[in-house]
This record gives C-alpha cells, structure tokens and sequence, in this order.
C-alpha cells in the first residue's frame, strides 16, 4: 500500500496520521458532527500559537475523548473515569513548568468525577479543564448525564428526565463559580460560528492564564452529539441554541487575580531534616556494664494526661542509649481519647521478640482502673509501682510486690501534676537499677528546652528514687499483698 | 546514628532517602502519623504533600505524579485501600512505579483500627481488576519500616509496578531504635515519563488496549516481568530453622511473637525454627519448601482466618501437615496461646502461662 498522504492543512499540534484508524488515518474517531473536534482544533491552535507545545501535557478522560492522544502531538496520560482533575493536580505539581490540561466530558466530570473537579477548583490547581458537556454519555450509548435536561429522552431516561427520580441538570460552571480560587470560569457553546468563535476567545485564554501561572481556568463547553441525541448535524446545533442555552446560559461566571500566595515552608537538607549529622548525645556504656543488667518489661498505664505514653518513651529511650534492644508499644486509637492509655516497654540485650508484654516484670499503675486491670498479669517475680498512698480496697491478690509511690500528690508538691510520670520514673531507677538515674537526666536535658520544667522533673526523679528508697530499705517483703500494708509515707 | 522512631514515621524517612519527595494522602487511623510526617518533612525538602479529598483522588495524584515520572508514595489503611483499588489497576496496566502502604487494621467494612492480617488477599492475590500483581513487603520491626520502604521503590522502579508495604497497626504505632545511613538512593533514569519537555512529548502513558490481541500482548509483557520478579526479588528471613520438626510461618507483628514461641519450644526440647517471608509477593516458595523439607508439622500464624495459609498450602503441596492458627478482631496472638495450640497440635502436654 503506499505511503497514505494528508492533503489539508492542520495544526502541528496534531500527529500527522492517527494511528486509531489503520484505513482512515486523516479522520478521528469522533462522529460527523461532533463537537469533540471542533474543541480539539481551538486547543490545538491555541497551543501552536503560543508555542507551547513541547511542554503541555493532556489528561484524558474516560467517554468518547479517552483516544484524544491519538491526535495531540504533545505529552499524553490516560486517567481513570473522573480522576483527571485529580491526576492532573500532581501531573502538574510533578513538572510546574508544564501547561496542563484536562479534557473531560459530562459523566466524567459532573457525575462520577464530582468530588475531583470540585476540590482541584477549589485548591486552585493551576491546570486548565476543558469541560465537553453534550447532555448525554455519548460512549457508551446515550445513557442519562448529570446535565441531561429535563424530559430529555435517554436510554435509562425512557421516559425522559424525570426531577421526581433524577433530579436537575447539574450547572458546573455556576457550581464552581461558588468557590474562591478559580480565577476564570466560562460557558461558551458550539452552536454557530460567532459562538465557536467566542469558545475560540475562551480557550485561548485559559491556556495564557495558565501560561502566566495565574491559577485554576475552567471552560464549559456546550457541545453536540448529533448520533446520540438522533439530529442532523444542522439540528443538533439548533438543539442547543433553542434547548440547552436556556438551562446552561452562556458568560463568564469568574475572571478575576488571585493576590500573590506567600509559600512559607523553610527549607532544609534531608540529612538535616533527620538528624542525621547529629552524633548521639548521650555516650553509652561499655558492653560488659550492660550485659550485667537482666531484660526488663515494663507496663505503664494510667489515664490519657498521665504522662504515661511519654513515660514509656523515655524508659525506651534510656535503654536504647544504653546499647540494649528496646520496643515501645503504646495504645492507640479511641481509646486513648477516652480517657485511658497504656504502653508496653521491653529492654533487652537481644532483639525484642514480640513487643506485647504478657506478664510484665514492672506495672506502672498510675491510677485504680489500671491496678485492677492489669495487676494480675504481672510476673511472680514482678512489682507494681501504684500511684497512690495506699491501696484500694477489693483488689484481688496477686502474687507480685506492691508498692505505692504517691507519685500526683509528690509533683503537686514540686509545682506541677505534669512531673507525675517522672516521679514514676524515679521509683522505677530506685527499684530495678538497670538504668542509672545519670542517662535519665542526660536525655532529659536533650528533650526538655524549658529550664523551670527540666528542674522540676530532675526534683521528681529524686523524689521518686527517695520515696521508693525509704520504702525498700524499711522492709523487703511487707509490701507484698498478702493483706496488711504499710502506707508509702 | 541511632534514634528511637515510631514505625509510620519510619516509613516516611526511609522514603526521604529513597528520593521520594510527592505525597498524596487521606487520613485514617492507625496510618495517619505516615500522612502527618510526610506533612512535615516534604516541603522542607522542596517536596509535595498534598492531603486529597478522599483515597480515591489521593491514588489518582499518585498516578500523576509517577507518570511524571517521580518518586511517590501515598498509605492508607483496610477502607481506605479498598477505596484506592481502581487505581492500583490503573497504575500496574500502565506500568507506573509508586509505593502504597497499608497500615491494616481490623475489618471488614468499618471493622476496628486495631491490627489485623486481614488485607494480604486484597494486595498480594490482587484486589483492583485485571491481570496484574503488587510486589509486596511486610516489615517486621521498625528498622525495617525504612529499609523495606526504600526496598519498595527501587523494586517499584525496576519492574515499572506499584510496590506495596503491608503493614499493621502495631508495628505501624510502636518506637523501636532506627538507624538510617546518610546516602539517598541514586535514581534510574524514566526515559517514558510525561515531563512537559521536547524529549518526552512523545510519551503516552495509558492502560487502554482496545485490539485484544493488542491488550494480550500487554497481558503477557506484564506476566514476564512478573515472572522475572519472582524468580529473583522473593525474600524471607529464617530463625533456629536449619532442622526443625515444627516450622513455624508469620510475617510481620506475627513472626516477632512466633520468634519468642520458638525459644520457648525449644526449651521444651522441640526442634521448633521460624520462616519469615519479608516478601509477600514474590511469594519465597522455593526457600520455604527447603525449610519445610525436613518438618512434620508446619504451623502458619496469622492475624486473619487465613490468608497467606493458603501460599503456603500451594507451596508445600501436600507433603507436610500444614496447621492454621489466627487471631481477629485486633488481637495479637500470644505466645503462651501459640506455644499451647502447637503442643496440643502434636499430641504434646505442657503447662503454658499462668
């Protein structure tokens, strides 16, 4: 066969052939009569007369425009039913330097794509839509569109467009129109050559709009579809004229500039961002001190305020600036925002296995629900650390040592309900020695800028190590909770 | 240097050194500290976090980004994946490498935010329509929550696909020590990206093949890669596992508790050893029949009613008794109840737990 050859003459914005059609390669694919190429030739002129061409990219859509790619010489992506809008916003936030557009029709846009075009709107991408609103889904068939108009026949309209089951025609130029970031919005129709002419006007200044980086455009375009609505070309575009106007009127809905946007966002090096030049800034100890030092697990829990997320932060911390392997888990979720919280803590020479604690060797208890809660999963060995004077009445034994460390009344005392946890942490340092009280302090000097608080908490810590000392070197086993118990002060 | 870092925040630093520097997310719990943390590193480094109207949009913008042809990534959890299904279709028919995490939580429908096990049919046997495979990778610790997001987009880039980090609200919400090396990735070149520039205007991106023998042909491109994938991309990781009589099988939370059930056996004097698949597609076949091969028990855990049991069932094929055991619901198994099951599984007695 020999080479096919195009003798009219069109727009370098198009291919040369379309690929689409082996037989016909001058032709689109669209039907005779079809606004689809009209529209196609504004953006292609409009593109080639800016001189644009290397460096716009079309998001196609779903409907009969998918194969749009066919014909435009430029950079092509394909998006899924209605999400060009939202491929579109990263498309151009990925190249910022592009002209992007997305071409979508009325299923695609006002019905499926709705939240999509609405929001990108709304952000004021600074894309350009393109918006073919023909009354019908043209692609597959003739089904009803969401600005299908009232009593307009269709194949799931049989009856035509009812309100009473369908509602109305949705207005999206007038709908987007609402919102603050768009800075122009049009309809224009292709129903007569002075209308296509002002589409032409329309077109064209989207696209410099956005070659100017002024923000979200926005052109309705009312457009015929001769097979579907079962018109003569002529008829079609009369339809529109005496049909459609009336329900979509024509204008600008928006044409205004947006104030310069300050971005604000400092800047960094990703190094810097992760604290990655940074040394470690407490030394660790040799690894003979630590392999000395048993494993330890920890329960904390106590309501949401306790401090007892962060109290379990710290001890991990600790021990992670000790060289040993340690894993926090925490409760989360609602839960947490209702009033209770706990988080398990495991420190340990080998890697942690699993980070759910069954049986802690330490309950934090900081208050009753806690104690009654958890108390009897603590190991035989284990000891609970309760926040109070004394213990509540009803609890059930349990073979673990109690000792009560009023940790809230010692930090009001110190200034601050704040310090409770770190008073915990005292008693913790006091009863298990794993971790010197020096590390605490360290890593609490990295964390806590306010040199009041840091002064408080060290107090707290103290007071914490004191308290359980007093208690420890009184008596060994008359804190076990076999019955009657000494009060911690 | 070592610092102590929550799992979700992990990700987004192993995704800094990966070069990602697009976001494009939607809140849900427990992944919403992935989408927070990405909101304050990106634009520090001249990066994008955009939070999208909903995961249906958020996909989409992954898909914009990638078809430029950067480095992205978007997470989410259970609802929030089934909603971005579609698009993960979309992506792997048009051949675009992104990174998704999946922070699973309970469910079906609305289901709970505690972790569960629950997705591993919707992102490793598929989920979205067609033809088409996720590479997947489940971390097991914190460190892993950076390496393994960094493993994802260089897989993802190397076989032009969405790689997926299947993870769980545990692993997702705890602090472990994270050490992270100062070197970013290097960046192969995507000669097919859409850039806005001369070079790459001829460049379409699209899944669309309305010849079928057009579409077959894409089919079978797409199946080739796979192939390739999984005869070389699959890793597992294996503990005590080089003679045991029982085999245990986890991933993920799950493996680190199957971890301590193995010591815990094994001081009962049972030759008990763990295989952990790191990847959940490729599916480590080959490696779990040499670790089975000697085993008369394989014992699959999981915080579902059985997902991956099934790939292990396919790939020992008969030859070893292979026992399910799963938790729902949000409840991790412990590994008191496990060490129980598997003694009574075997016909063993011994007192476990309190």
């Amino acid at each position: 066969m020999d080479e096919y050859q195009v003798i009219e003459s069109k727009s370098p914005v198009f291919y040369d052939k379309y690929e689409r059609k082996a037989e016909l390669q001058h032709q689109t694919h669209y039907c005779p009569g079809c606004g689809h190429g009209v529209v196609h030739k504004l953006i292609a002129e409009a593109i080639a007369d800016m001189g644009v061409q290397d460096r716009t990219i079309l998001v196609t859509p779903v409907g009969c425009s998918v194969f749009a790619y066919y014909y435009f010489d430029m950079g092509n992506v394909q998006a899924a039913h209605g999400r060009a809008p939202a491929v579109a916003t990263a498309v151009k936030r990925s190249n910022p330097e592009s002209i992007v557009i997305g071409y979508q029709g009325d299923g695609d846009l006002a019905a499926i794509g709705t939240a999509e075009i609405v929001h990108a709107a709304n952000r004021g991408e600074k894309i350009t839509i393109f918006f073919v609103n023909n009354a019908i889904y043209g692609m597959t068939g003739g089904q009803l569109a969401p600005t299908t108009l009232v009593g307009q026949f269709s194949t799931t309209s049989p009856w035509g467009r009812r309100p009473s089951n369908e509602g109305y025609p949705l207005r999206m130029a007038e709908l987007l129109a609402t919102l603050e970031a768009p800075v122009y919005i049009e309809r224009v129709a292709l129903c007569d050559n002075k209308n296509i002419m002002k589409a032409r006007k329309a077109v064209r200044k989207a696209l410099e709009l956005q070659r100017d980086g002024a923000g979200f455009s926005f052109i309705e375009i009312l457009s015929p579809c001769p097979t579907i609505w079962k018109m003569t070309p002529q008829e079609a575009r009369k339809w529109i004229e005496e049909k459609m106007l009336a329900v979509f009127p024509l204008g600008v809905f928006r044409d205004r500039k947006l104030a310069p946007m300050a971005d604000g966002v400092p800047q960094t090096t990703v190094t810097k961002l992760l604290g990655l030049d940074k040394p470690l800034e407490v030394v660790t100890r040799p690894m003979a001190v630590k392999d000395s030092q048993p494993d330890l697990t920890v329960k904390i829990a106590g309501f949401g305020g306790q401090g007892v997320l962060l109290l379990g932060q710290i001890l991990a911390e600790m021990g992670m600036r000790e060289g040993r392997e340690v894993s926090w888990l925490p409760s989360y979720g609602p839960e947490m925002r209702s009033g209770s919280a706990h988080c398990h803590v495991c420190l340990s020479k080998e890697r942690v296995g699993s980070p759910v604690i069954e049986h802690p060797d330490v309950l934090i208890a900081m208050n009753e629900p806690s104690l009654h809660k958890f108390s009897k999963m603590v190991e035989a060995h284990g000891t609970i650390l309760y926040n109070n004077h004394k213990l509540p009445a009803g609890l059930p034994p349990c073979e673990a040592k109690i000792y009560c460390v009023p940790a809230s009344e010692i930090a009001d005392g110190l200034g601050t309900t704040k310090a409770t946890n770190m008073v915990m942490l005292g008693a913790l340092l006091e009863l298990t020695h794993t971790l010197p009280r020096e590390t605490a302090l360290a890593l609490l000097k990295a964390k806590v800028r306010n040199v009041k608080l840091l002064d408080v908490d060290c107090q707290a810590i103290d007071a914490g190590m004191a308290c359980l000392r007093k208690q420890l070197g009184s008596s060994t086993d008359a804190h076990a909770h076999d019955g009657e118990l000494a009060p911690c002060s | 240097m070592r610092q102590l870092c929550k799992g979700n925040v992990a990700i987004v630093k192993g995704a800094l050194l990966a070069g990602c520097r697009s976001y494009y997310g939607y809140p849900i719990t427990p992944a919403s500290e992935i989408a927070e943390a990405a909101a304050e590193y990106m634009p520090q480094v001249g990066g994008t976090f955009l939070q999208a109207e909903s995961e249906v949009a958020a996909i989409n913008m992954v898909y914009g980004a990638a078809s430029a042809g950067l480095r992205v990534m978007t997470a989410s959890s259970g609802p929030g994946i089934s909603l971005m299904q579609e698009g993960i279709s979309y992506l792997a028919g048009s051949e675009l490498p992104c990174v998704i995490v999946d922070v699973v939580r309970g469910g079906p429908g609305l289901g709970n935010i505690a972790p569960e096990q629950s997705d591993y049919f919707a992102l490793v046997k598929g989920g979205g329509h067609g033809n088409y495979k996720n590479i997947v990778v489940a971390p097991a610790s914190v460190q892993e929550m950076a390496d393994l997001t960094r493993l994802a987009f260089e897989l993802a880039d190397r076989y032009r696909n969405p790689a997926v980090v299947l993870t769980d609200g545990f692993i997702g919400q705890m602090m472990e020590p994270l050490e992270l090396q100062a070197v970013e990735s290097v960046q192969p070149e995507k000669p097919w990206a859409v850039k806005g520039t001369r070079e790459t205007r001829k460049n379409l991106i699209a899944s669309i093949y309305l010849e079928p023998d057009e579409l077959e042909a894409h089919v079978r491109k797409l199946e080739e890669k796979y192939k390739k994938a999984a005869e070389v991309e699959s890793r597992h990781e294996l503990y005590r596992a080089e003679d045991p009589e029982v085999l245990l099988v986890g991933y993920g939370i799950t493996s680190r508790v199957l971890r301590s059930v193995v010591d815990m056996m094994r001081k009962e004097g049972v030759r008990a050893g763990l295989f952990r698949p790191i990847t959940l597609w490729p599916f480590p076949a080959e490696a779990l029949r040499h670790a089975a091969r000697r085993a008369q028990m394989v014992l699959v855990v999981e915080m579902s009613t059985g997902q991956m049991v099934e790939d292990v069932r396919l790939t020992l094929d008969g030859r070893v008794d292979v026992e399910f055991y799963g938790r729902t619901g949000g409840n991790v198994p412990m590994a008191d109840e496990v060490c129980k099951e598997l003694t009574e599984r075997m016909g063993m007695t011994a007192e476990w737990g309190v």
